[in-house]
């Protein structure tokens, strides 16, 4: 169940972006290189190795599985660059997952209401 | 928006989405990102970057041969001229087509891209089967195109690399001479400055 979002990019081949979370992935390495968290050769040098290993593993890289890619690079770049470990995305992942079913539907999500596990409060 | 049959809560997005959001957000709160400017960067991309800007490189370059010559030379500078600077616009290297020669575009390694004028890559531009076979078979990925080329005509692939990205300068098509660029622009397609098309003389479709 995929939405198209209005501002979602569209070319004649289809949307740019298949899902919103593509381009948070797009903007975040944009931005960090931006700020120099790190440098773009090094996130392209990141993006490629993320690439081989996923094809070595099977994947047939269609280019549906592109941002898929592209978001495990740049959680293994900033878990070196950044100082945010894998465990840490981990669990707050879970306190996002836990605010949307802790949510009404329609109303926006707040991460405050994933802080809490279900039934602690 | 779809109604899911309930109301007390909501779905929660995929696992990759919902990591996505915990990155931007672990980064957001040690102050590595501001979320106001990945907003606009998504925004630029979405909306203000994209083929009609390489479009207008190249229409420009069709109507003024000074312009023309100064692309060829240093095409960051000429596309920069022009107002078109980004990420990865900085080493822009413009590639002519000619009755005796075809450029083609392609970046083997993952998907380098010239942002600033093209805007984001189509996704059969980041396939494992473009990459590999724009090198292996050109001829053969054009053919898929529709692009036929006489025998003699030299086929260049170009692979991109981070610190550099090629632009496709197609041939003007033959009926046109005389357009002001502006009529010239919407005949010039985002494939046809990758190099995989033609441009087509008005009022052909593919």
């Amino acid at each position: 169940m995929i939405t198209p979002l209005p501002l979602q990019p569209h070319d004649d081949d289809g949307p740019v972006f298949q899902e919103p979370w593509e381009a948070q992935a797009f903007a975040l390495s944009v931005e960090l290189s931006r700020r120099g968290l790190f440098s773009w050769p090094e996130w392209t040098e990141a993006f490629s190795v993320e690439i081989k290993v996923a094809q070595a593993a099977g994947d047939p890289d269609l280019g549906d599985t592109y941002y898929e890619h592209w978001a495990r690079a740049l959680e293994k770049l900033i878990a070196s660059k950044g100082g945010i470990d894998e465990a840490a995305v981990s669990e707050r992942a879970e306190a996002w997952r836990r605010a949307y079913l802790n949510t009404p539907h329609g109303k926006p999500i707040d991460l405050s209401a994933g802080l809490n596990k279900p039934g602690s409060h | 928006m779809p109604h899911d049959g309930h109301d007390d809560f909501t779905d929660p997005p995929s696992d990759i989405a919902l990591r996505v959001k915990a990155l931007e957000s672990l980064l957001t709160e040690k102050g590595l990102v501001d979320p106001a400017a990945l907003d606009a960067i998504i925004d630029t991309y979405e909306t203000r970057v994209g083929p009609h800007c390489g479009a207008k490189v190249v229409a420009r370059a069709w109507t003024d041969a000074d312009f023309r010559l100064r692309l060829l030379e240093d095409g960051s500078a000429a596309i920069a001229e022009m107002g078109f600077v980004g990420r990865q616009g900085e080493h822009m290297v413009v590639v002519e087509n000619t009755p005796d020669v075809h450029n083609l575009v392609v970046c083997t390694l993952c998907s380098c891209y010239p942002w600033p004028v093209l805007g984001l890559p189509p996704v059969w531009y980041k396939s494992a089967p473009y990459r590999s076979r724009a090198v292996s078979d050109p001829r053969g990925v054009l053919e898929e195109f529709g692009t036929t080329l006489d025998a003699n005509v030299e086929v260049r692939v170009w692979d991109s690399t981070s610190e550099m990205r090629y632009l496709v300068l197609p041939m003007q098509p033959e009926g046109t001479e005389g357009f002001s660029a502006r009529k010239l622009e919407p005949l010039i397609s985002r494939n046809s400055m990758i190099g995989v098309e033609k441009v087509l003389p008005p009022g052909n479709t593919r």
